[in-house]
């Protein structure tokens, strides 16, 4: 997996590497030299009486993308909803402990979250356009935040769209309705909206589950170049996604953290033997 | 970790594991059956035996190329992960090595051969019969070590390895003697040194199949570690 060369520690740790697992060129991800996003401490969370996360702690790398795997009902969407406060709408839901962004308890009282969720925007599994135009879907953000300028909407929308790898293929078409692209168009302009108000991070789940494998190889092109500027969680399914994609990936189970690490790490030799049977299909 | 081909949701790909498994392990105990035969027609001068030696190659070369292929498809197929990628990288590495014991068993049979028409000494090659049991006990190890997934094995190997290349050393200082005695002697010398030569080149393939061991079960790349480095990284837990 090539991870981008210039985020990388390098020189006088690149000795440390304790195993030769991986050629010279290609260090293995830690963590610890990582600037963190976001922090997860002693997170427990329940619906009801029912816990749906057990005293989870975990880094999320800034610009890094980390994936979130795991069989269904293992938590991994819930925590991603975590990041942007979207428990808060189910009344059952009870958190315990803290969500850390850059250093700030997102649960605070002075946070806004409204604002909050400006910047940890989120895509979903299925593409979710409003039934507007496409151009007026990538600014609707703006307009909330009181933006009308046209000039100022314009330079924003082509910027979004082009940062999305959608540009080229919707520049003569911006006042069609979003619903005329295809499904993985879609998703490229529900990620465009999302980056349209330039927020930190970018919340992806199962943001491939819809689409079919063209669309999916764009999207996971798109998540490359967005990790440029962006701190990208990815909630999958599909763990050859997770592989593909990611610098970090953690690995949950029944509400669980179980395994955290590099994603190289994880996949060719997994520390728990639960990650090993599950990545590699056998019976738990 | 222990040996659990068998236990994947998917049926099917326990089978095609177990399949590659075995079809490994035969192809292991042909080069085996060839390297004993080899050294044989050199002690015993059986030509004809030399002769099953050479033919066996094509077989070998021919399952090198369909583990190849299934390994390939499996990878398409499967997408394998932690240790079923480790075994098929480990197998695709294991049988290149496998296939050139087998090449060097091959032209050991075609000098066997050779020496078979000159004059023979005394000892019918007692050191390279020697030579060629330890090697012979290395390959063995390294395909038992594959069935059992012990790393442990890997040491024995290279330890072994060590005394093959002293033992090609010594041998090669021996037929220096013996050419510079007897001038007409060096035709049948040459010949027999290649022999040598070939055997210490088998030891390395050997030790090659004792790091891949390390690799499947461990997850640790130590080719190019000195000997003491790899026994140490290898014994320490």
């Amino acid at each position: 997996m090539e991870t981008s060369a210039s985020n990388e520690p390098r020189g006088s740790d690149a000795g440390s590497v304790s195993s030769g697992l991986f050629d010279e060129n290609r260090q293995t991800l830690d963590i610890k030299r990582e600037k963190v996003c976001i922090e997860v401490r002693d997170l427990d969370l329940y619906y009801g009486n029912d816990q749906a996360l057990k005293n989870v702690n975990l880094k999320i790398a800034h610009n890094r993308v980390t994936a979130f795997i795991g069989p269904s009902g293992c938590g991994k969407s819930t925590l991603l909803r975590c990041f942007n406060r979207m428990n808060d709408l189910i009344d059952i839901c009870r958190i315990e402990g803290e969500i850390l962004i850059d250093g700030k308890n997102i649960h605070d009282r002075d946070v806004d979250v409204a604002e909050h969720r400006r910047r940890v925007g989120m895509v979903f599994q299925k593409p979710n356009p409003f039934p507007k135009s496409i151009f007026e879907n990538v600014a609707y953000g703006l307009r909330l935040q009181g933006v009308n300028d046209k000039r100022r909407l314009a330079e924003v929308v082509e910027r979004s769209l082009r940062a999305a790898a959608l540009w080229d293929e919707v520049k003569d078409r911006l006042d069609d309705n979003a619903f005329g692209l295809s499904g993985g168009q879609q998703q490229r302009l529900v990620i465009a909206r999302a980056v349209a108000i330039e927020p930190e991070v970018i919340l992806l789940d199962e943001p491939c589950s819809a689409l079919d494998p063209i669309s999916t190889a764009k999207v996971e092109e798109l998540i490359q170049e967005l990790k440029n500027d962006y701190t990208i969680v990815i909630v999958t399914h599909n763990m050859q996604q997770a592989a593909r994609v990611s610098d970090f990936t953690a690995y949950m189970y029944m509400g669980e953290l179980i395994e955290f690490d590099d994603t190289a790490r994880l996949f060719t030799n997994p520390r728990r033997k639960a990650t090993e049977d599950y990545i590699t299909g056998r019976y738990g | 970790m222990e040996k659990n081909f068998d236990q994947h949701i998917s049926r099917q790909f326990n089978q095609e594991l177990e399949n590659l498994r075995q079809k490994m392990m035969s192809m292991g105990g042909m080069v085996e059956e060839m390297l004993q035969n080899a050294v044989r027609a050199v002690v015993s001068g059986d030509t004809a035996l030399a002769e099953r030696v050479i033919q066996a190659d094509d077989r070998v070369n021919a399952i090198e190329k369909s583990l190849d292929e299934e390994c390939t498809l499996i990878i398409a197929r499967r997408q394998p992960t932690a240790s079923d990628l480790r075994l098929i990288f480990a197998i695709i590495k294991a049988i290149s090595d496998l296939e050139r014991i087998g090449d060097e068993a091959e032209k050991i049979a075609r000098w066997a051969i050779a020496l078979a028409d000159l004059h023979r000494p005394r000892n019918d090659y007692r050191e390279l019969e020697q030579m060629g049991v330890t090697v012979l006990g290395m390959l063995r190890k390294g395909l038992d070590g594959f069935t059992r997934m012990a790393p442990e094995t890997a040491v024995e190997i290279i330890q072994q390895d060590k005394k093959v290349d002293q033992d090609y050393e010594a041998i090669f200082r021996q037929y220096y003697s013996y050419m510079v005695e007897d001038a007409k002697s060096i035709r049948r010398i040459l010949d027999a040194l290649l022999i040598a030569k070939a055997l210490e080149r088998i030891g390395d393939h050997c030790k090659n199949l004792g790091e891949y061991i390390v690799y499947l079960v461990e997850g640790r790349d130590l080719r190019h570690e000195t000997a003491s480095e790899f026994v140490r990284q290898v014994t320490e837990e």
